[in-house]
């Protein structure tokens, strides 16, 4: 990609983006309807309406506002407007933004009404929207892309190809200065002591070890009624061939190449502070949780392998399906971005691969629409860790 | 080369997994380990759709089954080599 000539939107606080987004973003689910209006009134703004925002507390609330304040702070967005039901929550996630320099107002509904509010953040939206219709591309380097993975709906053929695909793009560009992003922390069981030995030191070692171990005790222990067989591997992951979490974790894992070690575990949401690099970060194997938190996170492209078919997309981050299962090719190719099943066939490659995603990269990072994008998926879950209030 | 019907990661695997769609029983299925690029051949006794396994020798219950060179889960059933291997015959060892 070094000669492949990048442009994208440098943000105030110095972040690229390679969308250019103005969001109207609910803090909670009773302000859905007035985005949702605010959207259908101004063109080209977008809302993003979801399920939670109401009684949660302690480090559950702390998620929730570590998502709405990475999202509007991710560098694909430029500029947001928060709607609540009550000033004071509102505002917490409007500073947090702030902090970006980005444009960005709160605006609450409470002794206003929804249609008082909608006319207000729709005059608003429209100025912010037009603002953001003149900002330029600029010439941008790869060092500048931050890119996510997560796959979903895997299959033995995602092991083999489509992961390996994803592993050697890391190998590739992790040395070129981007930043990189794995989690799905269920999903590491049974490979658990392969990715311990990915860790970059015995302290980020123990960090990681920890995550995962109380997922295994506060979650699937506390919850479980025989056993996850009949969720890990899933209905899909089994009708394409995986048996055990085990074989799924030991695919899952090759995401990350083979060449660099993560220099740090993040909790859900939480930006990467330790410059440049591969991290780990604790979420869920559920595509939209997971891409959810990892946009949060402030990760602009997400590249997602697929065996069976998964059809998984993002309000603010392009993400890229890869998948090496010629079935799912020849059935579901509206939603294939990459087609790596030359590698079953012994015609590509892993190293070809890896090449052919480093171009579509870059040629997303241009502009060009994915098959999530074109078909309109905007899957947005928020992380809940516990029952509210 | 001609495309292969089975692929196995690692030499010492004793699964591998069928890349082509709608084999037969019967099928002499021209196989090759990813790793080192080898290759062999083994005739399927089963129809196995794209994504299966395979077992690549005889494996009995309490068998393990390794794939990428790893423990993948415990055979709960017989396998005769050339056999489908799924959730009949193989069960994970963690939960």
């Amino acid at each position: 990609m070094s000669e492949m000539k990048l442009t994208g939107w440098r943000r105030e606080n110095g972040r690229v983006g390679v969308r250019n987004h103005v969001v109207i973003l609910p803090l909670d689910d009773l302000s859905n309807a007035v985005c949702e209006a605010v959207a259908n009134n101004i063109k080209g703004t977008l809302a993003i309406p979801h399920a939670y925002g109401r009684l949660q507390f302690g480090e559950d609330l702390a998620v929730h506002f570590r998502t709405l304040i990475g999202t509007g702070s991710n560098p694909n967005v430029a500029a947001v407007i928060v709607v609540g039901i009550e000033p004071s929550w509102t505002k917490v996630v409007v500073d947090g933004i702030a902090k970006t320099g980005k444009p960005v107002e709160g605006y609450w509904i409470e002794q206003h009404g929804d249609i008082n509010t909608i006319a207000a953040v729709s005059r608003k939206a429209k100025e912010f929207v037009q603002w953001a219709s003149e900002l330029q591309r600029e010439p941008v380097e790869v060092k500048d892309l931050w890119v996510s993975t997560k796959c979903g709906e895997s299959d033995t053929t995602t092991g083999l190809a489509s992961c390996p695909t994803v592993g050697n793009m890391y190998d590739k560009l992790i040395p070129q200065g981007i930043y990189g992003v794995f989690g799905e922390t269920s999903e590491i069981t049974g490979a658990e002591h392969l990715a311990r030995k990915r860790a970059i030191s015995p302290e980020i070692e123990e960090k990681w070890y920890k995550m995962w171990k109380a997922y295994q005790e506060e979650v699937i222990e506390a919850h479980k009624t025989d056993d996850l067989s009949d969720s890990q591997p899933t209905k899909g992951n089994i009708l394409g061939g995986l048996t055990t979490i085990e074989e799924k974790a030991l695919g899952n894992l090759e995401k990350i190449g083979h060449e660099c070690k993560f220099i740090d575990a993040l909790q859900p949401a939480e930006a990467p502070a330790k410059g440049p690099g591969l991290y780990y970060m604790d979420t869920s194997s559920a595509a939209a949780e997971c891409i959810t938190l990892m946009a949060a996170g402030g990760y602009v492209i997400h590249t997602f392998p697929t065996g069976q078919g998964n059809v998984i997309g993002n309000p603010i981050v392009p993400v890229i399906k890869i998948t090496g299962n010629p079935r799912t090719v020849r059935t579901m190719s509206e939603h294939v971005d990459l087609d790596v099943s030359g590698i079953l066939r012994r015609e590509m490659t892993i190293d070809q691969a890896g090449d052919a995603l480093i171009g579509m990269i870059g040629r997303v990072a241009n502009g060009r629409l994915t098959a999530a994008e074109a078909l309109g998926h905007r899957e947005f879950v928020m992380t809940k860790l516990y029952r509210s209030a | 080369m001609s495309i292969p019907q089975l692929l196995v990661h690692n030499p010492e695997d004793n699964v591998g997994v069928v890349v082509v769609e709608d084999l037969k029983a019967g099928t002499d299925m021209l196989c090759v380990v990813t790793l080192d690029n080898s290759s062999f051949r083994l005739t399927a006794i089963d129809d196995v759709p794209i994504g299966h396994k395979v077992a690549l020798k005889d494996l009995s219950a309490g068998d393990t089954a390794i794939k990428y060179g790893e423990d993948i889960g415990k055979m709960i059933g017989p396998a005769k080599k050339g056999g489908h291997v799924h959730t009949q015959n193989l069960k994970t060892k963690r939960w």
